[in-house]
């Protein structure tokens, strides 16, 4: 399992290039250190953004104010949403898993434009600090939630165009990223290996990467208007001029319903890499669940509508987007069947991966039910706007996205580092993220049938009950947070040496050492095989 | 979420009750054969992985199956939703004014309640105008939300089935006061209403002073009341003529409020703001209402008392 003595080779992590120290990685053009250096970014404003939400749990335990005013409670959801969504989610596993893996899994030693991946992590730098100082300077942070709905955000007093080219900014990095993906998976695939026997991260990736290329420009435009609009009264949205308030929610949601294809689909294909592994079996329908990859990502871009059902839209557009969602959800049940299917028949190993990877399939199915009954429009008036929503996005992002994050730290690890962390700790702190996860989220479905509006820093006390258990929740996630990130830390430092393939995993990152070489490749590997070929297990 | 208070709860009742049905009985199902699967093929029973790849069979039944779900679920939705667009023809009409962050309902001969009072078991059609930013008007007991947006003519329709008082929530945000956006909706008996509605004085019979109207407008008694409560901003009650501690550049400074102050305070709101409130939560309103206007406003400030 482990070897106990470090390994000899000189790894991407040691290999000494112009600079030294903290310099050789600010001017690294290695996919593999730039997917760290998003890992490090992503997980210091993970931990920023998780804190606002513990403080906004916390100011929820009691109506009224509790540690803070109405001011600070807006301008805190704005920053934690802001945060989540553009600085964390959004790049997330794409930035930092699909850099460090989706060269090695697909053959090559790099991907195709080293310097501009650089760049992407730079714009993305300063996008994220951007986004910080929104909160500092000026008059006030701003206070308009991560949607920027206009008019308010569009006369809201408070420091709105910083934070509106902070997304903007950001978006750049977004684009550049999928631009880069997509050009190395065409050009750079290992010779022999066809479309079809690409893994399915890839897969997911390639499917990401269109969305970020084709999508992201809408919203940046986007932003662009709402910052003419306040610094030069233009009147795109205002009906005073002639505008149209609902135009910007749709140019909104056109891009940002496919930014949670962007969130969800590289977690969909982190889990389509675990299950196989540690069922030491091919995955089942592999077909489908690239084509559905791409599937989702089309039609991902006509539902936008949705997000909109009480906004004033024509019935018939009502009709249309509902119909539209409902079809939506069919590629998602697929492959949450195909994955289990992949199981089914195999040789289970019940490592900590394979766990993050299963409670993924049980919050994604909370998620995505919760999310029928808002894709259904006479269900969708009544909860729209309330804690109902809240807790969905949060079983699909945070319970999605979020827990495949986990999964994938904890399933290439041993890759990226060449060490192990302790797996009976690592198992601990997931039991904490569980439970406390459930704790926190599913108390809101419930005030949000009973009416609790979401963003409201104040409410009535026949909703406590549900506040006071979802606050005790926050506790516990937190918690299982601080064990995990402890014990990841503590891995990188002291962990055991790992041995290049840890898992028994068939894809080539497990081919090649842990830590990968610079070049990950001696000699690039001729593809002959479809990508999850497991050799029949002898007896063990 | 069930006792739902108007014609329309039925039909949305029965979508929830047919989505979280079918809902409940797959997660449990799915999650308990995913259990049962890393159970039974665990690798310390020592039997070899099989290495099948696809099944043609299952894979088309669990993609028809799931399809049919989804569309009678589509179905159920659209079926409680068509009842809400389809508004009867003898449904009486109540205009709901929203502004940051109260709500009037406006009966018409100019009769303005805070408090929307309503017949019961009759069709009452709102038809929902904003003064400013985007509202949601929202009663969970009657499943009704519509957004309220500046310059659509949105509306919504119920008819209450069941007397009592209801909760009335701001459900799209709107600002630093949106959770404080509530109001009442009292369902009567018909007599009971006729008497109401008699008893609401028109603004029409009292003429308002001119400024007022145009502090209401402009939405400046959201934040400053007229009865002395603090808001976000001082009350005007008593306001004019009195003296106030305010904060000018960092420093505390002791003021007399005049012409002059009230005049600076509406079209550079940050100069002097007084002390214990926050800066920042006004806009200027240099440009927006007219030097003419201000005066008014100031005119009328003066006789608040």
């Amino acid at each position: 399992m482990t070897q106990s003595e470090k390994y000899t080779h000189v790894s991407y992590r040691e290999h000494q290039g112009k600079y030294k120290g903290i310099m050789a990685w600010l001017t690294t053009t290695d996919h593999k250190r730039i997917g760290l250096m998003y890992l490090f970014g992503i997980a210091v404003f993970f931990c920023v953004a998780a804190v606002l939400g513990l403080l906004m749990r916390i100011e929820k335990i009691a109506p009224g104010e509790t540690i803070m005013d109405a001011a600070t409670y807006n301008g805190i959801f704005t920053l934690h949403g802001v945060i989540m969504i553009f600085i964390v989610v959004i790049p997330g596993i794409a930035a930092v898993f699909g850099n460090f893996c989706l060269p090695i899994m697909i053959g090559a030693k790099d991907v195709m434009f080293p310097k501009l991946n650089l760049l992407s992590w730079y714009i993305y730098v300063i996008g994220a600090i951007l986004g910080v100082l929104s909160q500092f300077m000026g008059d006030g942070p701003p206070d308009t939630g991560w949607t920027f709905y206009v008019p308010y955000s569009a006369e809201a007093n408070s420091n709105v165009v910083i934070a509106l080219t902070a997304a903007f900014v950001l978006g750049f990095s977004s684009i550049l990223t999928g631009l880069n993906f997509i050009v190395t998976i065409h050009r750079m695939r290992a010779p022999g290996m066809t479309f079809f026997k690409m893994p399915l991260f890839p897969w997911s990736l390639y499917a990401t990467a269109w969305i970020q290329v084709l999508a992201t420009p809408i919203v940046g435009i986007t932003l662009l208007m709402v910052i003419a609009e306040r610094t030069l009264h233009i009147g795109f949205f205002d009906p005073a001029l002639g505008g149209d308030p609902l135009l910007y929610q749709h140019l909104f949601w056109i891009y940002s319903h496919p930014a949670v294809y962007v969130m969800i689909l590289p977690a969909m294909g982190v889990v389509s890499e675990i299950f196989p592994t540690f069922s030491q079996k091919p995955v089942f329908g592999y077909t489908a669940i690239a084509i559905s990859s791409l599937a989702i990502a089309v039609v991902g871009y006509f539902v936008w509508g949705h997000h909109m059902y009480t906004s004033g839209i024509s019935y018939y557009s009502r009709w249309f987007f509902s119909f539209l969602t409902f079809i939506v959800a069919v590629p998602s049940a697929i492959k949450v069947f195909n994955w289990i299917s992949t199981m089914y028949g195999g040789s289970i190993e019940l490592r900590t991966p394979l766990l993050y990877a299963i409670s993924f399939i049980f919050l994604f199915l909370i998620g995505g039910f919760t999310g029928l009954t808002l894709g259904a429009l006479a269900t969708n008036v009544h909860v729209h706007d309330t804690t109902f929503v809240v807790a969905h996005f949060h079983y699909i992002i945070f319970g999605g996205m979020g827990f495949a994050f986990f999964a994938a730290m904890h399933y290439w690890f041993p890759k990226m580092y060449g060490r192990m962390y302790n797996e009976k700790v690592a198992n601990l702190a997931w039991g904490f993220l569980f439970v406390g996860f459930n704790v926190l989220y599913f108390p809101l479905f419930i005030i949000g049938l009973q009416g609790m509006p979401r963003r409201y820093f104040d409410y009535l006390p026949k909703f406590q009950t549900g506040h006071v258990i979802s606050t005790i929740g926050a506790f516990i996630l937190i918690t299982g947070l601080i064990i995990m990130i402890a014990n990841l830390i503590r891995g990188v430092r002291k962990g055991a040496y790992a041995s290049a393939n840890p898992w028994k995993g068939v894809t080539l990152e497990w081919q090649i050492e842990s830590p990968p070489t610079l070049l990950n490749f001696d000699k690039v590997p001729e593809i002959k095989h479809p990508p999850y070929l497991f050799k029949k297990e002898t007896e063990a | 979420m069930f006792g739902g208070a108007s014609n329309l709860a039925a039909d949305v009742d029965k979508a929830f009750i047919f989505i979280f049905g079918v809902s409940f009985i797959l997660i449990i199902g799915i999650t308990a054969f995913m259990i049962w699967t890393v159970v039974k093929f665990n690798r310390k029973k020592g039997i070899p992985a099989q290495q099948f790849t696809h099944n043609n069979t299952a894979e088309i039944i669990w993609t028809v199956i799931p399809t049919i779900i989804v569309l009678v679920m589509f179905w159920y939705g659209w079926k409680g939703f068509k009842t809400m667009r389809t508004v009867p023809d003898d449904a009486m009409e109540v205009t709901v004014i929203s502004y940051m962050w109260s709500w009037d309902f406006d009966y018409g001969d100019g009769k303005i309640s805070k408090e929307l009072v309503l017949p019961i078991n009759k069709p009452v059609k709102l038809n929902l105008v904003s003064q400013d930013v985007n509202h949601s008007f929202f009663i969970p007991a009657f499943r009704v939300k519509e957004d309220v947006v500046p310059g659509y003519d949105n509306w919504l329709w119920f008819e209450a089935t069941e007397k009592g008082t209801f909760d009335i929530f701001c459900a799209e945000y709107c600002g630093l006061l949106h959770s404080g956006m509530l109001a009442t909706a009292r369902v009567v008996e018909d007599a009971e209403y006729t008497q109401w509605l008699a008893s609401v004085e028109s603004v029409k019979d009292k003429p308002s002073p001119e400024g007022e109207a145009i502090a209401k407008a402009n939405s400046c008694l959201g934040c400053h009341s007229l009865d002395g409560s603090k808001l976000v901003g001082p009350s005007f009650k008593g306001l004019y003529g009195s003296k106030k501690i305010v904060i000018e550049d960092g420093k505390e400074v002791e003021i007399e409020v005049d012409d002059t102050y009230l005049k600076t305070s509406i079209t550079d709101p940050n100069a002097q703001v007084v002390k214990g409130f926050n800066k920042g939560l006004m806009q200027s309103y240099s440009g927006v209402i007219s030097d003419e206007d201000i005066d008014k406003i100031v005119d009328y400030l003066r006789t608040v008392n």
